[in-house]
């Protein structure tokens, strides 16, 4: 057997608990690992399922933009790029594009380094792997290129924005009408933008990497902007997860007349 | 009003130790530090802990209370429940002395390796001059009272000894990162922080902000603006291109200093 190492190791003082903490520690992954794993569940389920996602006007955020042969008529927003050779659902080809956001975000790299991987799943509380090389070696030294995926997923932004201007009309076409479905998209819409926003690369991007601010007057204050944000970062990855889930299932139910959308005007 | 507290605090050292259990009198108002105290004055002559300022700016009293990082200065008795045993322990990452005193010379030795100040030449008329905005950044940092709590707390080395070898921790990510946003500075200390300090073993799980009595956005403030600057310089592609094609952040590349002793 290898020698001890970590709190076994032989110089330090002697103590058999992995932790002393008397609180609930566990309640953070435990929690975190849930909401995660019943997100991913959800969204597999919704992403192959291949129905359901569009209500005049509205367009799922998880089928936007949809742009295969397969997409139900008025749905393709952008066109069709991709022929009948796709073999899944339209979804599919979307999905990666936050999904590659947010594998690579700080925020849900702790989240699911704590709660997943252990590594460590509370502080002051010992992990169980032998070795340990953090984000140095393949695969996880790819977490580098977390800004890429943020300059892919501002453009999604974009198109999500598009949407939900798009719910503005009318389910025959004509603008200036307003659903509740409406509300729902522009909500989201918001979310995942301001988490895109405040983004820990954006936040270096925008001024972050710059020496001196003084010479940079409007990128320090964009800076001073995005600081803020970013200071509530792991709240908006939540509150857009959520709701991101919450639209979905709500377009679902229109979309599948399980429930009608109340219109405003 | 005063009681009656339960404690067990560590006895030992590097050959080994226990827990060992106190009762002590204590009044309202006071912190861990207090009751320790009163252990060496009426019951334990030789137990041994260290403490200076009581004031929590010195950093001396870093230990580990119910399992958590702290100073023990600056823990109240009233953040426990009535009854509750509170627990003491010392730093369980830095090789043990005696009791709650532990040897944290890791720290200063890592503390030697990080690359000094290196200021522009002084302008003609001898006067350095820094806007307010510009330095304003690197003062939270400057905060640090050196309690190694961080150090102490962070998995890289907590949980793995070896790594002590290639990985300056949370404490010296905060140096490299106020040196790197110093107005004056001239280094560039990116491929030290990757290479040297190892900043890649970071996973950015936080516990260093968790328990930073003064505070400080680690993680949020040093280590992942220090993160994305390692990526500029050794990650992406187009700030790669951009400097070689515009020469742009040509500074010198910091060396490693040489330590004398050793
Ligand atoms: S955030 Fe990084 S430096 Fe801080 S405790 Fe976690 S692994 Fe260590
Ligand atoms: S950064 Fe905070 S926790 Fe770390 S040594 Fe300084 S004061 Fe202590
Ligand atoms: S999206 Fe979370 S840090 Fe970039
Ligand atoms: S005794 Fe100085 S910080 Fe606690």
């Amino acid at each position: 057997m290898a020698a001890p190492t970590g709190i076994k190791s032989p110089t330090r003082a002697r103590i058999a608990a992995r932790t002393l903490r008397t609180d609930r520690w566990w309640l953070y992954p435990t929690f975190t690992a849930l909401v995660l794993v019943a997100f991913v569940a959800y969204a597999t389920y919704r992403a192959f399922s291949g129905q359901h996602y569009f209500a005049e006007p509205y367009l799922t955020p998880f089928y936007s933009p949809c742009v295969t042969t397969e997409c139900v008529d008025g749905s393709r927003h952008l066109g069709t790029w991709v022929g009948d050779w796709w073999p899944f659902s339209p979804a599919v080809l979307i999905l990666v594009i936050p999904l590659s956001l947010r594998l690579t975000c700080y925020y849900y790299r702790k989240a699911y380094y704590r709660s997943f991987w252990m590594s460590p799943p509370a502080c002051s509380v010992a992990e169980p792997h032998r070795r340990y090389t953090g984000e140095t070696r393949f695969p996880l030294i790819l977490q580098n290129v977390h800004r890429y995926a943020l300059y892919i997923a501002l453009a999604y932004n974009v198109l999500l924005t598009y949407d939900a201007v798009m719910a503005f009309k009318s389910p025959e076409g004509e603008w200036g009408h307003m659903g509740l479905g409406t509300l729902i998209l522009v909500v989201n819409a918001a979310l995942l933008g301001l988490y895109s926003l405040s983004c820990h690369s954006c936040r270096h991007i925008i001024g972050g990497r710059l020496r001196n601010f003084s010479k940079h007057p409007v990128r320090y204050r964009l800076w001073g902007g995005v600081s803020v944000l970013n200071g509530r970062h792991a709240q908006l990855a939540w509150a857009s997860l959520v709701w991101v889930a919450f639209t979905d299932f709500y377009i679902w139910m229109v979309a599948s007349g399980t429930w009608s959308d109340p219109r405003f005007f | 009003m005063g009681y009656d507290l339960k404690m067990k605090v560590w006895r030992g050292d590097a050959t080994g130790g226990d827990l060992v259990d106190y009762t002590v009198p204590v009044e309202e108002g006071e912190v861990v530090l207090d009751a320790l105290h009163r252990i060496q004055a009426t019951q334990s002559g030789d137990l041994a802990v260290r403490w200076n300022c009581k004031a929590g700016k010195c950093g001396s009293c870093s230990t580990e209370i119910n399992g958590k990082p702290r100073l023990a200065c600056m823990t109240r008795l009233s953040t426990f429940e009535e009854g509750e045993t509170v627990t003491v322990t010392p730093l369980r990452t830095f090789p043990v002395v005696r009791d709650l005193v532990t040897d944290v010379s890791y720290n200063y030795k890592v503390a030697e390796t990080v690359p000094a100040f290196a200021p522009e030449p002084r302008p003609a008329d001898g006067q350095y001059r820094m806007q307010q905005v510009d330095v304003e950044r690197g003062q939270e940092f400057r905060k640090c009272i050196e309690c190694f709590l961080c150090q102490n707390v962070c998995h890289v080395i907590r949980d793995h000894e070896e790594n002590k070898q290639s990985f300056s921790g949370p404490r010296f990510f905060l140096r490299y990162a106020e040196l790197e946003m110093h107005p004056l500075d001239t280094n560039d200390r990116r491929a030290l922080a990757r290479e040297q300090a190892g900043i890649g073993m970071c996973n950015i799980t936080k516990c260093c902000t968790e328990v930073c009595p003064e505070g400080i956005h680690i993680t949020d403030n040093a280590i992942i603006p220090m993160k994305e600057r390692v990526v500029d310089r050794s990650f992406d592609p187009v700030t790669w291109l951009g400097r070689k094609i515009f020469r742009r952040d040509q500074l010198e590349e910091a060396q490693v200093p040489q330590t004398g002793a050793e």
